[in-house]
């Protein structure tokens, strides 16, 4: 006799929640474990309970799209094992370990989808810890879920969609939009825009946001470095640069990003196979069309095995689940995994043009400041990173780690690995795709000692 | 009183909860994360480490790890992703070295 | 193209035994050349848990460990650096009146070493550590042992010989060691080849297909500890912690994380190794039971490693019994961080005079293959 599936998925955004409707369409009850504490993931994250702005308020034009989400997975939650409030902190010989209401418990699997996400990519500048800098991401969560601003007069600083969206939305929440301080230049965009006429209804909403924001009089810049952030406590002002031209933006508040960076610690611990994608400038999950790794019955969906974005994710999640039922020899539908992926790979055509229109400014790590700390956590700077690579010790990420502890502390390099990557390629005179990356290591994110002390013995 | 760090500018319609604030009596609303009460109450959630500086969060959703904040009887709470709840006895590392 | 390199020495294993062998023979102006397979102290020597201690080590080790004392007083001299090297004190508790009778015996049968152990128990030993938990009774204090961080130590010893002129090369794999005359010939792929007076296997867990390959196999096993460190918290905690008996272990550094071991791991492949969830669990609950101060804190990463075990778990250091001018040392099982240096000056005085000044008869090679040969010619 075979064993019964176990599908389990980590993450209930556009990826989870798509994925949990096809195999519940195929008559499985996935488990479904999500760090937050309703469905929606970052982009569609609902607010706590009680709370009553509008969807229209809260997702603006994705509005439908966040209510055709929320309502899918409501629809499908008698039918799912659905676990809110839960860090899956280790991966283990096919089996999750899961922190749950301050204990840790085993929940194992025979197929797992990771719909882990994405975070803002950051890289450091003088008083980028300063009290009143967040990530753009940060920025928009306080405000859609806490319906708070992040200070009342807020420089948006970075690159990518995002940059615009979120000033837009705070111009509308009634913050004073100080600047919006673009890294990438005119002529990128420039560049890139008959490519991104690929998708015209999200070029003309990229479009519409920039267009708002000029007709309001907020200053828009583009070609911008940062130079710093004055204040010391709290945020009074940055300082940024054009060219060699510096000039000052009084503000309370940074809202901060270059786009988006994979989670994809739980992936790493699963055994998969990782290869450097020089499009996200990032070392990813190795991962066929429909979402497998290289360890079989183990998927990777949605902005968390590449950023693709959440109509994407949606389509991804559904594809990964797709797979699955190939894969453990249920009725699949090829039909329709075929025009998923035919959309998909249009998708990835368009992100081609917006990694364009929004490039990584390669440029950074060497105007870092030795004094300036690149680990948040450790708090380690630019300076020791640059001398571990002096002296001879360190020519790839683990080393550097080793030596310096960057990478070390609680957030195990989420904010720091982008740029000790840069800073250690460009030191030895080579690209990120040169030294290698952070081993992920459990747990993936803080475990209290105390789960330890009163943890479910049996494997669920 | 320190101006705070964060606004609101919605949903303040909410039912009051009250707390502590490095001993001094404060008030959230229902539905606020510990990160919201205390910066909507003044600037900072701890202080780092391994510098000087005060920290206030960074990215908001549970990745970052910059919002751990210390409770009165030594439980560490992640500042983004905790709700408040009546009587938290919560410290913000002012004053303390 | 290949590459030639004509040497004294080849030393094979760039961990803590190589890096100071590697010292030692430039001190001692011999040509050397280095190879690691990985990057130097990446394996067990620079993952361990960083505690530097005599306390409880067999007493034919102790010779060796009072040397190696004196080499960490000489750290910041030898690598240029102290690689965060505290004399914190040892402390090994005993959670019964057994344990506390064998800590005891051990100081009795230690005594001649120079230790200075102090038995401390009872009102004295809450007074003095109020910061433990209740179940232990009392402990064994080691005044002078202590604690050091192993990712900045060993890696410290190989750039502190490639200093001295030694040739290091890491990410350097040796495929083979052949004899030609007089000589060893060690290759690396199609890229390297070293020609040598005298090798030294010291390559840790790596280091029985070695010995094999010279006639005289170790039973050497792979185990893997389990390890965990939290977030940074108030020092509480001045001294390193074992217990006896064993089980967890933990010291607290001097930027507040407190690093805590117990349990084993599990092989991810022949190189790499991670904590079993069971046994970080299980670490959890019995660290917070040894440091109350814990119950409210995170653990932020826990780890494993590789290091060779050996049936009596005493190290192999010493020369061949079958090859001239080859010398063994590793087998540490678990615990050749302390150690270390004093093997690696050990294997260079081997080197240069034939004999080493610290004794080294109980970690003959040949102490495993007169078992084997016995079987042989029984059968």
């Amino acid at each position: 006799m075979t064993e019964p599936l176990r599908p389990v998925i980590v993450g209930a955004g556009p990826a989870g929640v798509r994925a949990a409707e096809r195999l519940v369409a195929a008559g499985l009850r996935p488990v479904v474990i999500d760090e937050a504490a309703r469905w929606g993931g970052q982009i569609y994250r609902q607010p706590p309970e009680g709370f009553r702005r509008p969807k229209s308020a809260l997702y603006g034009f994705e509005a439908g799209k966040a209510g055709a989400l929320h309502a899918a997975m409501a629809a499908i939650l008698p039918d799912v094992d659905y676990r809110p409030r839960a860090l899956v902190w280790n991966v283990e010989a096919g089996a999750l370990d899961v922190l749950r209401d301050g204990r840790t418990g085993v929940v194992s699997y025979s197929h797992l989808i990771l719909a882990t996400g994405a975070t803002d990519r950051v890289l450091p500048f003088p008083g980028w810890t300063t009290p009143g800098v967040f990530t753009l991401g940060g920025a928009q969560v306080a405000l859609k879920f806490q319906g708070c601003t992040v200070g009342r007069r807020v420089a948006f600083l970075g690159t990518g969609p995002l940059l615009y969206l979120v000033a837009y939305q705070y111009a509308k929440a009634g913050a004073e939009v100080a600047a919006v301080l673009d890294t990438a230049t005119t002529l990128d965009q420039a560049r890139a825009a008959p490519g991104l006429l690929r998708d015209p209804t999200t070029f003309a909403k990229g479009l519409w946001y920039v267009g708002w924001l000029r007709a309001h009089g907020v200053p828009l810049r583009t070609g911008v470095r940062p130079v710093r952030v004055e204040g010391g406590e709290r945020v009074a002002a940055l300082v940024w640069r054009r060219g060699a031209r510096e000039e000052r933006t009084g503000c309370d508040a940074v809202a901060f990003g270059l786009g988006l960076r994979s989670e994809t610690q739980l992936a790493d611990l699963a055994g998969c196979r990782f290869r450097f994608e020089a499009m996200d400038r990032a070392w990813l999950p190795e991962r066929d069309a429909a979402g497998r790794t290289s360890v079989p019955g183990v998927y990777v969906a949605g902005d968390g095995a590449g950023i693709s974005g959440a109509d994407a994710a949606e389509l991804a999640g559904e594809r990964a689940a797709l797979a699955l039922l190939e894969d453990a020899g249920l009725p699949a539908d090829p039909a329709r995994a075929a025009a998923i992926e035919a959309r998909l790979a249009a998708v990835a055509r368009f992100r081609q043009a917006l990694a364009r229109a929004f490039p990584f400014p390669v440029d950074w790590a060497e105007g870092i400041a030795d004094d300036t700390p690149v680990c948040r956590c450790e708090e380690v700077t630019a300076g020791t990173l640059r001398a571990a690579v002096a002296d001879g010790s360190a020519r790839e990420m683990n080393r550097l780690k080793a030596l310096t502890r960057v990478g070390m502390g609680r957030c195990q390099g989420r904010m720091c690995a982008a740029a000790a990557a840069e800073l250690l390629a460009q030191a030895l005179g080579t690209g990120p795709e040169a030294v290698g990356r952070l081993r992920s290591q459990p747990p993936v994110k803080p475990l209290p000692v105390a789960a330890g002390v009163s943890h479910d013995e049996a494997a669920e | 009183m320190t101006t705070p760090l964060l606004h609101r500018v919605a949903e303040t319609d909410r039912r009051p909860v009250r707390f502590t604030l490095d001993g001094q009596p404060a008030e959230g609303l229902e539905g606020d994360t510990v990160m919201t009460a205390m910066l909507t109450n003044g600037a900072r959630l701890r202080t780092a480490e391994f510098g000087h500086g005060p920290r206030a969060g960074f990215c908001v959703m549970g990745a970052c790890q910059d919002c751990w904040v210390r409770t009165e009887d030594g439980t560490r709470l992640r500042g983004c992703s905790t709700f408040l709840t009546e009587g938290m006895r919560l410290l913000s590392g002012e004053g303390a070295p | 193209m290949i590459e030639h390199l004509d040497t004294d020495v080849a030393v094979v294993g760039g961990g803590i035994v190589g890096g100071s062998a590697a010292l030692f023979l430039r001190r001692m102006r011999f040509g050397v050349v280095l190879l690691e397979r990985d990057w130097c102290g990446a394996k067990a020597s620079g993952v361990n848990f960083g505690g530097v201690r005599r306390q409880g080590r067999p007493l034919e080790q102790l010779p060796l460990a009072q040397r190696a004392h004196t080499l960490w007083g000489r750290l910041p001299e030898l690598v240029g650096s102290d690689c965060e090297y505290l004399r914190s004190g040892h402390l090994k508790l005993a959670r019964s009146e057994a344990d506390l009778d064998s800590l005891i015996a051990y100081r009795d049968r230690a005594e001649g070493f120079g230790l200075g152990l102090e038995i401390i128990a009872g009102v004295a030993f809450r007074e003095r550590w109020p910061a433990l938990g209740e179940r232990a009774l009392g402990g064994s204090l080691c005044p002078e042992d202590g604690h050091a961080n192993p990712r900045l130590v060993s890696p410290a010893f190989a750039r502190a010989a490639a200093a001295l002129g030694a040739v290091v090369r890491e990410q350097t794999p040796v495929d083979a060691v052949d004899r030609d005359g007089a000589r060893f010939v060690l290759r690396s792929g199609d890229r390297l080849e070293v020609r040598a007076r005298y090798v030294l296997n010291v390559s840790g867990a790596w280091s029985g297909r070695l010995a094999a390959a010279f006639g005289e196999p170790v039973p050497l096993e792979s185990g893997h500890p389990c390890m965990a460190v939290t977030e940074p918290l108030p020092g509480f905690l001045d001294v390193n912690i074992g217990v006896e008996g064993g089980g967890v272990y933990g010291r607290q550094v001097a930027r507040g994380n407190v690093v805590v071991g117990g349990g084993r791991g599990f092989a991810l492949d022949a190189d790499r190794a991670r904590p079993q969830r069971d046994a970080v669990v299980t670490l959890m609950a019995d660290a917070a039971e040894l440091f109350p101060q814990l119950r409210g804190a995170h653990v932020i990463r826990c780890w494993s490693g590789v290091e060779g075990y050996t049936p009596d778990r005493n190290p192999v250091i010493g020369p061949s019994a079958t090859t001239t001018g080859l010398f063994h040392a590793f087998g540490f099982s678990g615990a050749g961080f302390q150690i270390g240096p004093a093997v690696g000056e050990a294997l260079a005085e081997l080197v240069r005079d034939g004999r080493s000044s610290a004794p080294l008869d109980a970690f003959r090679i040949d102490r495993f293959l007169k078992q084997k040969d016995r079987g042989g010619a029984a059968a």
